[in-house]
């Protein structure tokens, strides 16, 4: 037995030979791109040149530091989602809403951590005593609270004067340990409050007014501020020295943006204002500085912002002003758009950087294939082409080698010319005219959707991103789909991708359709959707320009067909009886089956209801349909092959149950026919919970779920089996499979909580699968799908040892080698995308959600590639030998022979 | 025939995504259905209701009563009347269009039919008619019932289950159902065996410590050690004289 162990072991082994890269492959096929979110707050660290710091807080409740010179992460602090972790401001310290924080600017540290008193967080800032700042002060709605800068500690705190009536907003330094608070009555007055450290207050009143100004810690604010009259006019107003009278400095119409920036004892206001609006092909907003003391433009100071075409409009401007040498004014400005760019831009306009962090909230995404070279294009442009007679096919065939022949010589020559430049020189810069698809089709095109509403292309080999484009007047909660019409393979025609985005309140759906490989939009009529989309299916129907048909189905179950050519509309028509689709309402617990009639309406043709008083239904899912399986069965260790239950329409339903209590919660996991809404199985888990994360392919089901008894995360696997005899071999129709499959299903114990799962996905689907689990620590595990088999057995035979069946273990075990990210771990990954390569062996892997990490994995390592240190010297030195020694041989045999004869 | 199949084949691939409507009016909640023949007390019986039109508009007509028995054993059984000549007609007409068969069962509860048994809407299900004439209405209906014992789904095939577009000539053949019922309730899901796994293990452990146990290291090496000591001998007793003739030498 103990030797039968061992040989298992040994066994085990081999099956599971490690995937972890090697140190030499860091790097070379994966990348791993950072982003922090939409900012909310920036602040720069200090005010000379030099400096390369800057200081961001966001929305996805990130603080971090960049370097301004470049634009990369110097650090970053990724703190827990939802409300919790709301960062209320930033200021040269970090602050969160209960919890005040000070960090260390230079490596990120905490500092100290105080928890302050309930009550809603107004604003905060500095307070300096002699040019030094020494307090924090922080302003809630009804009270006001100074803390110690070097340790947290409350010097005091005091409730404000009328806190129902006056909207407190804001809270300046007086520059010697006075604090005056803001507050706006609304529509009547403006009240000003001072704290002195001993307690002492006086109030001042005057104009009601929207004040946005900008005070400096070190000493007394600014009695300059602006006023906002509309969306693009600011005035700039001065308070006077008796605190009553305010007197207009400046008015400025039109101007987006407006800031204040302070540099030694020098204030200027920023203003940015739209330039060349007229020339719609170059959009450009300047930037300017004024003079605060008298509203004066400042010579020289000028920045041109280049607006992209297919970008958002500034939203937020940060401005980091110096002193140059000569004692003028120098400034950077950081413009935040509405996409969530970030770009950093010096005098005279030229942009030192930009962070795409829309990137940071990837709702949906798809890899594309990329085009074939232009030459490739010809060739195959020369057979799609219709015949037009013998001479001018012949004289097109001429062409197309002659230019074949012009490509070779360019490339040649280019190879030559490269050859002699030092390596670190040779550069490949991936621009969209030199992309081209691979030998081996490793390299895609990656098109991201982002929650903001902005499109990427991002070639999938480098990261870098090739193409974006804004969509505006996307709600912030709408849902996406990203559908792939046409892919690359139909040249001349340009691929084509849609984007149905539904707007969650109204359900009403909206069409994007681009070319995913240069982002441009297609000019394709859209059909009117006046009536809210329930339900989008991709059909195999293939119109004449060979782009899939989509069906749109409204709440009145009408179908628009889209594109809705006549072609297509016939072609509907004389398969509509077998087209069939289904509708899952969660809220009723209902899930419904319709087809399709002539005329293009539906009819219902089945309904199952699961009663939402008992479980409710928390996610559907159906097989990916580019999944290709290979092998019909398994062969068993006594030669009978068991064959899978390959059902195409199968519907994965996973419901909780509305009783939330730990001994009678449970999961429920229905296998329903999407067809003919026949329930092929039902399981129930009891006595766990969600959240529940699954993954439906081949024949079997995966699905994670926390178990409320054990205090325990539980992987259990769903395989299904027809039997030893198939039922129909040739074509699988779930009209026509009267009988129920065989279920398995096994049960492990996995010793972490998880965020997301996928399964690989390979060209063939020959090799074997792997399940990728992205862990909340960000880590992405690779879990070969051969520990979840529920036929492992618990007894070792004969006959599974033949199977190469790993022995059932109720643990799952997690070997660090698995992670196929190695130290690049992907902060809050949300979701892993796979996609097949022109390689069996090879699937690629975008890993996304608050970084995005792209690689690729070898599920069944690397059998159809030589490896990187194959030796081809010594093969054909050694090949070559033989040749040699058996012409040798040959010959003095020959020889031999010959001497032989004669004597 | 087989081009439909095939057309369903690639059909089947139907890349859906869940969308969630808020509004909903359900089409089937108009007529409320025959309270049933309540006389036994621990089972009841529910209509099994069916439609079979040229022009696919349901036109639901009683099949037949279910006999629905809750509690511990859940058990099913169906009482139904033969076809009559006018509905045999009208399945073959359906049949030859190619269209469908369905039943429909209202949504009752199994086990606590005391309150509110009765809940809005039925379940439906569907099979080709031209299958259930081809199979001479041998057909296999299951009901499927939730945690809670809620009907949740009916299905229906017929044994076989293809349309070959054979004749069904003889009238008798299409006269009266052989129907199997089932009830399926949900199966639970096991949980992870860590009892049987460590038992296992337990036993496999004392399988390899006995005979550990039994023989000692000495017992066990013996040749080896006394191999070894003579050789340790052998050889230390030859050193000194090599060694010494060295010495001698040099």
């Amino acid at each position: 037995m103990a030797k039968l162990t061992s040989l298992f072991v040994i066994l085990l082994s081999f099956f599971c030979i490690s995937e972890a890269v090697f140190e030499d492959q860091v790097g070379k096929f994966d990348w791993r791109q950072q982003y922090v979110g939409k900012t909310l707050f920036a602040h720069f660290e200090s005010n000379t040149q030099s400096s390369k710091k800057m200081f961001v807080a966001t929305d996805k409740n990130i603080f971090a530091s960049f370097n301004s010179r470049t634009g990369d992460l110097l650090w970053r602090h990724v703190d827990k989602t939802g409300p919790e972790g709301t960062i209320d401001i930033l200021l040269l310290h970090g602050q969160d809403g209960r919890l005040l924080r000070s960090w260390d600017t230079n490596i990120g540290g905490l500092n100290w951590e105080v928890v302050l008193d309930t009550g809603s967080f107004q604003a905060a800032c500095f307070v300096a005593i002699q040019d030094t700042v020494k307090l924090v002060a922080v302003l809630k709605k009804a009270a006001i609270s100074l803390h110690y800068l070097s340790n947290g500690h409350q010097k005091w705190v005091e409730n404000l004067p009328d806190s129902d009536a006056v909207q407190y907003q804001a809270v300046y330094s007086g520059g010697e340990e006075e604090v005056y608070v803001l507050g706006v009555v609304p529509n009547s007055h403006l009240t000003i409050i001072a704290y002195m450290d001993f307690f002492s207050f006086k109030s001042c009143e005057y104009l009601p007014v929207l004040v946005s100004s900008q005070p400096h810690p070190a000493r007394s604010p600014l009695s300059e501020f602006f006023l906002q009259l509309g969306p693009d006019h600011h005035v700039l107003l001065q308070l006077n020295a008796d605190g009553y009278t305010i007197a207009p400095l400046r008015d400025f119409q039109p101007a987006f943006l407006v800031s204040f920036a302070t540099t030694g004892k020098k204030t200027v206001a920023a203003v940015m204002t739209p330039k060349n609006e007229t020339v719609s092909r170059h959009r450009a907003c300047a930037i300017n500085l004024f003079s605060v003391d008298s509203g004066r433009r400042l010579l020289d100071t000028t920045v041109l912002f280049p607006l992209e075409p297919n970008g958002g409009k500034p939203h937020m401007l940060y401005v980091h002003a110096f002193l140059k040498k000569d004692d003028s004014v120098g400034y950077r400005v950081l413009v935040q758009t509405q996409d969530h760019a970030l770009t950093f831009i010096q005098q005279p306009g030229r942009v030192v950087w930009t962070r795409e962090e829309a990137l940071a909230d990837v709702v949906t995404m798809e890899m594309v294939d990329l085009p074939l070279t232009g030459t490739q294009a010809e060739l195959e442009g020369e057979f799609g082409k219709k015949a037009d007679g013998l001479f001018p096919m012949v004289l097109k065939r001429l062409s197309s080698q002659v230019t074949l022949l012009q490509a070779w010589l360019a490339h040649l020559w280019k190879l030559f010319y490269e050859a002699r430049k030092p390596r670190s020189q040779v550069k490949n810069e991936v621009t969209i005219e030199t992309l081209s698809r691979d030998e081996f089709n490793l390299q895609k095109m990656m098109v991201m959707v982002t929650a903001s509403g902005k499109l990427f292309g991002i070639d999938s080999k480098s990261g870098s991103i090739l193409w974006k484009h804004y969509l505006e007047n996307v709600q912030p909660n709408a849902a996406f789909k990203l559908i792939v019409q046409r892919t690359t393979a139909h040249f001349p025609h340009p691929p084509q991708c849609t984007l149905l985005i539904k707007d969650k309140d109204t359900g009403l759906a909206t069409l994007h359709v681009f070319n995913p490989i240069f982002g441009r939009k297609s000019h394709i009529a859209l059909p009117a959707l006046p009536r809210p989309i329930l339900q989008s299916l991709l059909l195999p129907v293939i119109d004449q320009d060979y782009a899939k048909v989509l069906l749109l189905v409204d709440d009145q179950y009408k179908v628009t067909a889209f594109p809705s050519t006549k072609n297509v509309l016939q072609q509907l028509q004389e398969m509509a009886s077998s087209i069939f689709f289904y509708l899952i309402r969660s809220e009723h617990g209902n899930l419904s089956g319709f087809r399709l009639r002539k005329d293009l309406s539906t009819e219902r043709i089945w309904e199952v209801v699961l009663p939402t008083e008992v479980q409710k239904i928390v996610a559907v899912k159906g097989k990916r349909p580019n999944e290709h399986v290979h092998s019909q069965g398994r062969v068993m260790g006594d030669r009978s092959v068991l064959y899978k239950y390959l059902n195409p329409n199968l519907l994965a339903v996973v419901t909780e149950s509305t009783d939330a209590h730990p001994e009678r919660a449970f999961v429920g996991v229905f296998l329903v026919d999407g067809v003919t809404g026949r329930i092929i199985h039902e399981a129930v888990q009891r006595k766990a919970r969600g959240p529940v994360h699954f993954v439906h392919s081949e024949n079997w089901v995966v699905y994670e779920y926390w178990n409320t008894k054990s205090r325990r995360n539980e992987f259990s696997v769903l395989e299904l089996f027809e039997g030893t005899e198939l039922y129909n071999s040739t074509v699988f129709s779930s009209l026509d499979r009267p009988h129920l499959p065989q279920v398995l299903q096994q049960t492990y114990i996995f010793p972490s909580p998880i965020t997301t799962m996928e399964a690989t996905l390979t060209e063939k689907g020959i090799t074997s699968r792997h399940l990728l689990v992205g862990l909340p620590s960000g880590a992405i595990l690779s879990l070969p799908k051969m520990f979840l088999d529920p036929r492992r057995p618990e007894v070792v035979t004969e006959h599974s040892r033949e199977e190469n069946l790993i022995p059932y273990a109720p643990e799952m075990p997690i070997r660090t080698e698995w992670f196929i990210n190695y130290n690049q771990t992907v902060a809050r990954v949300k979701g892993i995308y796979t996609a097949p390569s022109g390689l069996e062996s090879t699937c690629l892997v975008v890993a996304y959600g608050l970084d995005i990490y792209q690689t690729r994995v070898y599920p069944s390592k690397q059998f159809d590639v030589l490896k990187d240190d194959y030796d081809y010297v010594l093969i054909s030195s050694v090949l070559f030998a033989l040749f040699f020694a058996t012409m040798i041989s040959k010959r003095l045999a020959q020889v031999k022979l010959l001497n032989r004869a004669w004597r | 025939m087989a081009s439909v199949s095939r057309s369903f084949l690639l059909l089947s691939i139907i890349p859906t995504i869940l969308i969630l409507c808020a509004d909903f009016a359900c089409c089937n909640t108009g007529r409320k259905t025959g309270d049933g023949l309540d006389t036994d007390f621990s089972g009841f019986s529910v209509p099994l209701e069916h439609s079979f039109e040229v022009d696919d508009v349901s036109r639901f007509r009683m099949r037949g009563a279910l006999q629905l028995r809750g509690g511990r054993e859940t058990s099913v059984s169906l009482s139904q009347s033969q076809l009559s000549e006018e509905d045999r007609n009208n399945l073959k007409e359906v049949a030859a269009v190619d269209g469908l068969y369905k039943i429909r069962v209202p949504r009752v509860s199994l086990t606590d039919r005391q309150t509110e048994r009765q809940m809005d809407g039925y379940l439906t299900a569907f099979v080709r008619a031209c299958s259930l004439v081809e199979s001479h209405l041998s057909d296999v209906i299951t009901l499927h019932t939730d945690v809670s014992g809620y009907l949740i789904g009916v299905s229906i095939v017929t044994i076989p289950g293809a349309c070959r577009g054979t004749e069904v000539e003889d009238e008798v053949d299409l006269e009266a159902f052989n129907t199997t019922l089932t009830i399926i309730p949900p199966t639970n899901a096991p949980q992870p065996e860590t009892a049987l796994f460590i038992e296992r293990m337990d036993i496999e452990h004392e399988k390899r410590g006995k005979p550990q146990e039994q023989k000692s290291f000495f017992a066990k090496y013996w040749y080896l050690i006394l191999g070894g000591a003579i050789f340790l001998m052998a050889s230390s007793s030859a050193q000194p004289s090599a060694g010494g003739a060295e010495e001698q030498q040099s």
